[in-house]
C-alpha cells in the first residue's frame, strides 16, 4: 500500500476528510520551503501538494504564476525540489508528498532519472497538469513501477467515459478540478460540485480530492461533505506573497488559515 | 535527402493522437480535452463536407483576394546573379499577411460549431488583426491577447484591432511577448470553454490545431505549385519561408513534401546571432520539450524552463515551433536555418528598394536567406520566397532602428 493510500484509508476509517494544502516549492525562497512544509503538517495537513515552479504555468491564475516567478528568481529547479522532499523526509516519514507541476521540467530532467530521484527522496505521487492519460503511456509506467502514485485530473467537462478511463490510469486519488477556470479564479458552486463528485464516486472506487476555489473553513466543509479530501492552494500562496518578508509571521498566518479548515472538516466526522 | 515521402505516408499524419513522429500530441489540462476532441471530430467531418469547403473557397476568393500572384522578381534576380527569384505574394492578402487564410477557416469552424465568442493570441499583431477582421465580418465577439512589449512594438496593429471592434488584452506576465499571450489565451479558454472558440494563429498548440491550421494555409503551396508549372513549366528548385510558429512555411511546404526535387528552407530568427543566445531559433538551436499543448523543439534552459527569446520581428519571437516542422527537421526533409536581425534588415531594404515591395520584418528573414541561397544556384533554377506579409506594420520599428523620428 502506498503512503497516500494508507493515509486516506486511515482517515476514512475515522470518518475524516483529508486536508491537502498546496504551496509552490521555492516560494518565497528555497531555504524556507521545508520549514513551511512542516508548518503545514503541524497545522493539520494530511498530504502536501508541492508545486514545481514552471516558467509558463498555463493552468494557473496570477497568484500561482507570481509564486512560480518568485521561486524561479532563486533558480528553483526540479532537482532542488526533490532535494527539499528528501530534507523533509528526515523528520517526517508519515505525511505523503505529491509533486504537482508541468511536464517540461520532468522531460528536461529525463523521465527515468526523475522517477528514480523522486522515489529515492520519498516523493509519493506525481500530478502533471498538462499530461492527460492519452499521452502518459511512456511516463506513467515509470511511476507505477516505483510505487509512485500517478494522480490525474478530472474536470467539470470530463465525460463519463473519460472519468472511467482516467480513474483506471490513476492511483492514490483522483483530483477533481471544481471549476472551469485557472487556479484561484472563480468561486465554486457547492451544489454543482457535490452533484459531480457524487457522480464520480459512482464511476470509480478511488478517493476523490477536490481543488480550485476552496478559500476558507466554510467552502472546505461544504466540499468535504461530499469528497474524500480538499485541496487548498491559491489562498495559501497568496498568504505567502503577503508575508514573504517575515518567515515567523508567515508560518503563523498559514497556521491561522489551515486551523479553521481542519476543525471544520473534523466537525463533519460522523 | 534522407526520407522519400509518399502521398500515402503524408495522409496518415498526424496520427489519431495528433502525433507527427515523436512530436505534436495533446498536452493540456483536463478541462480542455473535451473541447479539443469535439473540435477534432467536427473538423474531420467538415473537412469532407462540400458545403463547408465551398464556403471556405468562396471566402478565400472574394474576401481574401485569392489566388495571390506568383511574381517574378526580375531585378532582384539580376542583382543577385544566380537562380530566378519568384515571390508568392501573401502580402497582397486582405489585411496584409497570410494569417487571414487561417482565421477565415477557423472562424467558419467556430460559426459551424455555434460559438459566438472568439479569442486569439498575437505577436506582431497580424494574426490579431486577421482575427478581428473576420470577427467583424461574421459578427463575432473578439478578444485578442498580446504581450505588453508587443503592444508597444506594434502599436499600429493594436489600433487596427480596436477599430475593428476587438478588445485587446495587454499581457503583463512572463516575458510580455507571444508565448505569454498564448498562455493567457489558454487561461481564458479554460474559463470560458463552453461558449468560446480559440483561433490559434500558427501551426502550434494541441491537436487538432497544427492539422487544421496547416490545412487552411496549404492553399499557399497549392497555388504556388500550379502557378510555377504554368509560368516556368516546372516545379521550383527551392522554397524559402520564415518560421515563427511555422504557419506560412508549412502552408507553402506541405503540397510539395512528396516532390523530392524541391528543397525546403525554413528561416528562423537568429536575433543577435545564435552564439549570443539572444535569438528565437528553436529548430536551429533548441531541443525537444513540451509547451503549449504539443511536443516540439523549444528554447529552454537545462532545467526545462522556457527561455526568453529575442528577435527584431515580433512575429518570430517565440520559443517553440509547430510540431510538423520538428518532424520535418528530424527526418531531414526540410532545412532549418537562421538569419540575424541585421541580415533581415538588409533583406527588408533590398526588397523595398529593388522591387518596390516592402516586406514584413518576419518575411525579411526569408528574403535575406533566399538571396544568399539564390546566389549559389544556377540561372535556370528557381527559388520561391513566401512573402508572408507586408511591412507597413513595421515602419515604426524600422524608423527607430535607423534613428528616425516619425
Ligand atoms: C507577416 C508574418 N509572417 C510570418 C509570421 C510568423 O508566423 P508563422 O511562422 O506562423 O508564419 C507572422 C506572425 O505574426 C507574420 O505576421
Amino acid at each position: 500500500m502506498s503512503r497516500i493510500e494508507g493515509v486516506l484509508k486511515a482517515l476514512k476509517g475515522q470518518g475524516r476528510k483529508a486536508l491537502i494544502p498546496y504551496i509552490t516549492a521555492g516560494d518565497p525562497h528555497p531555504d524556507v520551503t521545508v520549514d513551511l512544509m512542516h508548518t503545514l503538517v503541524k497545522a493539520g495537513a494530511d498530504i502536501i501538494e508541492l508545486g514545481v515552479p514552471f516558467s509558463d504555468p498555463m493552468a494557473d491564475g496570477p497568484v500561482i504564476q507570481l509564486a512560480c516567478e518568485r521561486a524561479l528568481v532563486h533558480g528553483t529547479s526540479l532537482r532542488q525540489v526533490i532535494a527539499m522532499v528528501k530534507e523533509f523526509r528526515k523528520t517526517d516519514d508519515a505525511t505523503p508528498v505529491v509533486l504537482m507541476g508541468y511536464l517540461n521540467p520532468m522531460e528536461a530532467m529525463g523521465y527515468e532519472t526523475f522517477a528514480d530521484a523522486a522515489k529515492d527522496a520519498g516523493v509519493d505521487g506525481i500530478l502533471t497538469v498538462d499530461l492527460p492519460p492519452e499521452e502518459a503511456d511512456e511516463v506513467a509506467p515509470l511511476f507505477t513501477q516505483r510505487n509512485l502514485d500517478a494522480i490525474f485530473l478530472l474536470a467539470p467537462t470530463t465525460t463519463d467515459d473519460r472519468i472511467r478511463a482516467i480513474s483506471e490510469h490513476s492511483s492514490g486519488y483522483v483530483y477533481y478540478v471544481s471549476i472551469k477556470g485557472v487556479t484561484g479564479s472563480a468561486t465554486i458552486n457547492v451544489d454543482e460540485v457535490a452533484e459531480k463528485v457524487n457522480h464520480i464516486h459512482e464511476l470509480t472506487a478511488l478517493p476523490v480530492g477536490v481543488g480550485f476555489g476552496i478559500r476558507d473553513a466554510e467552502t472546505a466543509a461544504a466540499v468535504g461533505r461530499v469528497s474524500d479530501g480538499v485541496i487548498v492552494g491559491s489562498v495559501l500562496v497568496d498568504t505567502i506573497a503577503r508575508n514573504q518578508a517575515d518567515t515567523d509571521q508567515l508560518k503563523r498566518a498559514l497556521t491561522d488559515l489551515l486551523h479553521p479548515m481542519r476543525e471544520a472538516l473534523d466537525s463533519l466526522a460522523s | 535527402m534522407s526520407v522519400k515521402l509518399t502521398e500515402e505516408m503524408l495522409s496518415a499524419l498526424p496520427d489519431a493522437r495528433g502525433h507527427f513522429g515523436a512530436f505534436g500530441g495533446r498536452f493540456v489540462s483536463e478541462t480542455l480535452m473535451d473541447s479539443l476532441m469535439t473540435l477534432e471530430k467536427e473538423y474531420a467531418r467538415l473537412k469532407k463536407d462540400p458545403e463547408f469547403q465551398a464556403r471556405f473557397d468562396k471566402e478565400l476568393a472574394d474576401y481574401v483576394g485569392r489566388p495571390t500572384p506568383l511574381y517574378f522578381a526580375e531585378r532582384l534576380s539580376r542583382e543577385t546573379g544566380g537562380a530566378q527569384i519568384w515571390l508568392k505574394r501573401e502580402d497582397l492578402c486582405h489585411t496584409g499577411a497570410h494569417k487571414v487564410n487561417n482565421t477565415i477557416g477557423q472562424a467558419l469552424l467556430a460559426s459551424f460549431l455555434g460559438k459566438k465568442r472568439i479569442i486569439a493570441e498575437t505577436g506582431a499583431g497580424q494574426h490579431g488583426v486577421a482575427t478581428a477582421t473576420v470577427c467583424a465580418r461574421l459578427g463575432l465577439e473578439c478578444h485578442v491577447f498580446m504581450g505588453a512589449e508587443d503592444v508597444q512594438r506594434q502599436s499600429l496593429n493594436v489600433f487596427r484591432m480596436k477599430l475593428l471592434g476587438a478588445t485587446v488584452h495587454a499581457v503583463e506576465g512572463g516575458t510580455k511577448t507571444l508565448k505569454d499571450a498564448m498562455n493567457d489565451a489558454m487561461r481564458d479558454w479554460v474559463a470560458n470553454v463552453d461558449d468560446t472558440f480559440y483561433i490559434i494563429g500558427t501551426v502550434a498548440g494541441p491537436h487538432p490545431y497544427p492539422l487544421l491550421v496547416r490545412d487552411f494555409q496549404s492553399v499557399i503551396g497549392r497555388e504556388t505549385r500550379r502557378q510555377a508549372l504554368e509560368k516556368t513549366g516546372k516545379l521550383p528548385d527551392a522554397l524559402v519561408a520564415c518560421v515563427g510558429g511555422g504557419s506560412n512555411a508549412i502552408g507553402m511546404f506541405y503540397p510539395f513534401l512528396a516532390d523530392e526535387s524541391v528543397e525546403l528552407y525554413g528561416v528562423e530568427a537568429g536575433g543577435l546571432g545564435i552564439d549570443t543566445g539572444k535569438h528565437a531559433a528553436p529548430l536551429c538551436a533548441g531541443r525537444p520539450g513540451v509547451l503549449h499543448g504539443n511536443r516540439t523543439y523549444l528554447m529552454e534552459d537545462e532545467n526545462g524552463q522556457i527561455a526568453g527569446t529575442h528577435s527584431v520581428s515580433a512575429g518570430l519571437d517565440y520559443p517553440g515551433v509547430g510540431p510538423e516542422h520538428s518532424w520535418l527537421k528530424d527526418i531531414g526533409r526540410a532545412h532549418y536555418v537562421s538569419v540575424t536581425d541585421d541580415e533581415a534588415m538588409e533583406g527588408f531594404r533590398k526588397l523595398t528598394r529593388v522591387e518596390g515591395i516592402m516586406p514584413a520584418l518576419e518575411t525579411a528573414h526569408a528574403v535575406a536567406y533566399a538571396i544568399k541561397l539564390a546566389a549559389t544556384m544556377d540561372k535556370d533554377q528557381t527559388v520561391v520566397i513566401n512573402v508572408s506579409g507586408r511591412g507597413d506594420k513595421d515602419i515604426n520599428t524600422v524608423a527607430k532602428l535607423e534613428g528616425i523620428e516619425i
